[in-house]
């Protein structure tokens, strides 16, 4: 296990000097998600000018707010677009993007996807927490059938996505999942995500207490703790999966890495047909 | 150096500058992606430009309605970027064929309604200048600008003089001169445009879609939101005598002026020209920056003339800014034609005769 840096380090070497209280509710896995992307950053040693972060519109865009990374904060959803243009204009920038779970499976789905087809190198992070929070509790692409929000008050008759096969099966090359309870794990698939050539996407599985957990208390629980702990026990690893029977396999979530493969990846591709137009060879 | 990246979304009657970038940006080392759809498209370009690269798209009435979000995105974060839109006829899908029926659309389709600029070209010679001008203008203000062109113009063949690349003058948008430790991403006075610096640099960048301080950040004060919202109007009023160009032909001793842009004011030239001929003194005024709006030459050549002919492909759009600048000072009458062929000088001559 990689040494983990201690907060005082992270704080003084990634955040504002006088940073605010934070701004997520009680319990919310957002700030968990956050310094895990900060601590993985800083544990593949990343230089500070030869990074982007591209974040997309809900409670995760406040992950970024006090970081000194340079960041865009675009459209709902658009993430991937933005990253795509900055990262063929750019090739020499680490470009990682933040999104919610509507964010990039609701609004952004079709960036998404096609930043997946196209292999680009770019590194996404989902948190994924099965809700709308800022806009105060709708169900959004991931919502699970069944719960209770604000715009499915009957409960939700609608599936719901599973971004690691929609990656997987639009192309991604790497593709992983994580909790905020295995938090040492998430810096780790993170780490992994961003140094992996081509397009990375991390699920990040995330605890929405006051805004899911009130409605849906008999599902990951109502509190920040007792959803983590819900995650604790309904989560395997790939490597225990793999030894694991059917039976200890039901209702059982996969974390770790699930993809990681090699292909061509889209900005080395441009690159090679501009060297060949360049010799003119067109 | 000039436009290195293009993001674009296939769209009749746009498509073939998509086409020629897709060419041309491998030889000279730029960028061509073709995107998932416009609203991808206007990100990309946005994403390519805050790495420092000079980005544009093109697209017509359908993409455009879909670029709408990314247009308000540049707008706030201030980044630069040029939207071509060679209009064809609307609502929705409308018709392919001729239009100038996003005069205004341009102008106040982002929530906020702010400032943007807007050039119309009349020829294919003038494609090519305020291409340039629209990329100068949008690296000088930090602001998204439209080149409004049209479905003839945009299928048109005419002949450019393409000049000496040296004599091609080339505008770089502002960058910091103060250490990266004492720069603010978004410091600029009342009618000021903030430095800014590349993503990837030793400078420090935020840049976000909600109203923010001066550093970027989230949360300004009441003044703050006040200041920014007026800023980003008037970092471009403020500087009209960079942004305005007009032409006016025969307007000197008119009695009837003809205002029109775009393809029009050709067959207005020519219906000015046949009624001077015919001892009708006719003028023209042509504005090629059509927004920010040449409030000040409407109202003084509404003060000269006896009477001013509006002629537009629309159901009436830029006539009521010619009718809020004139302020009644002469009589406006307006000539449409909404069918998505080009208006005859002849129409608008007998027009001018009416009008005499």
């Amino acid at each position: 296990m990689a040494r983990i840096t201690p907060l005082s380090e992270i704080l003084e070497k990634y955040y504002k000097p006088k940073i605010r209280a934070s701004p997520f509710c009680s319990g919310c896995g957002n700030g968990i998600t956050g310094q895990a992307i900060t601590r993985a950053v800083d544990r593949v040693g990343l230089p500070r000018d030869k990074l982007a972060m591209i974040i997309g519109i809900g409670c995760n865009l406040f992950m970024t707010a006090d970081l000194t990374y340079d960041q865009l904060v675009g459209a709902h959803g658009r993430g991937c677009a933005y990253a795509t243009g900055l990262k063929l204009a750019r090739p020499d920038l680490t470009v990682i993007v933040i999104g919610g779970d509507g964010d990039t499976g609701a609004i952004g789905g079709n960036h998404f996807i096609h930043a997946a087809r196209r292999n680009i190198d770019i590194t996404l992070i989902i948190s994924n927490n099965f809700i709308y929070g800022r806009t105060g509790g709708q169900y959004g692409p991931t919502t699970p059938m069944g719960s209770f929000t604000t715009t499915a008050p009957y409960g939700l008759v609608e599936p719901p996505f599973d971004f690691c096969k929609l990656a997987e099966a639009a192309g991604a090359t790497f593709v992983a999942r994580g909790t905020t309870y295995h938090t040492t794990h998430l810096i780790d698939i993170n780490g992994k995500g961003i140094l992996h050539k081509g397009f990375s996407v991390i699920d990040v599985i995330s605890q929405c207490p006051e805004v899911y957990g009130r409605r849906n208390p008999d599902r990951m629980g109502r509190t920040g703790s007792e959803m983590m702990k819900w995650m604790r026990d309904h989560c395997i690893s790939v490597e225990r999966a793999k030894k694991a029977s059917s039976e200890e396999l039901q209702d059982k979530i996969m974390i770790g890495v699930l993809v990681d493969k090699e292909a061509p990846e889209f900005t080395s591709e441009y690159r090679k047909v501009t060297q060949r137009v360049q010799k003119g060879m067109g | 150096m000039g436009v290195r990246f293009y993001a674009g979304y296939p769209i009749t009657p746009a498509s073939e500058i998509m086409e020629a970038f897709a060419r041309r940006m491998p030889e000279v080392g730029g960028t061509f992606i073709q995107m998932e759809d416009e609203i991808g498209s206007l990100a990309a370009v946005i994403g390519a430009s805050v790495g420092g690269v000079k980005s544009m798209t093109a697209t017509s009435g359908p993409g455009f309605s879909l670029m709408v979000e990314n247009i308000g995105h540049a707008i706030i974060s201030e980044i630069p970027c040029v939207i071509v839109d060679v209009q064809r006829m609307g609502p929705s899908h409308g018709l392919i064929f001729l239009s100038q029926g996003d005069m205004m659309a341009i102008k106040w389709a982002s929530p906020g309604g702010n400032e943007i600029i807007a050039l119309a070209p009349s020829s294919v010679k003038e494609c090519f200048e305020l291409t340039v001008k629209a990329v100068n203008l949008s690296e000088r203000f930090r602001v998204p600008v439209f080149l409004v062109s049209d479905a003839y113009l945009g299928h048109m063949r005419e002949k450019v003089e393409v000049p000496d690349p040296d004599q091609i003058e080339i505008v770089e948008r502002p960058r910091p001169t103060v250490s990266p430790d004492k720069y603010l991403c978004k410091d600029a006075d009342a009618t000021g445009v903030p430095a800014m610096a590349d993503f990837g640099s030793p400078y420090r960048t935020k840049l976000i879609g909600s109203l923010h301080t001066k550093a970027g950040d989230y949360g300004p004060s009441l003044e703050e939101r006040v200041f920014l919202v007026h800023r980003l109007r008037n970092k471009i009023l403020a500087h009209l005598d960079e942004i305005l160009m007009i032409e006016e032909m025969l307007t000197e001793d008119a009695e009837v002026a003809v205002f029109a842009y775009g393809i029009t004011a050709r067959s207005a030239k020519a219906a000015v020209m046949a009624a001077r001929a015919e001892g009708i003194k006719a003028g023209l005024l042509r504005p090629i920056t059509v927004w920010p709006f040449p409030t000040e030459a409407v109202s003084k050549l509404a003060e000269r003339v006896k009477s001013i002919l509006v002629v537009e492909l629309n159901l009436g759009q830029l006539v009521r800014e010619v009718e809020r600048a004139s302020a009644t000072k002469a009589p406006i009458t307006f000539l449409s034609q909404v069918d998505g062929l080009l208006i005859t000088p002849q129409k608008i001559l007998d027009r001018i005769k009416e009008l005499n």
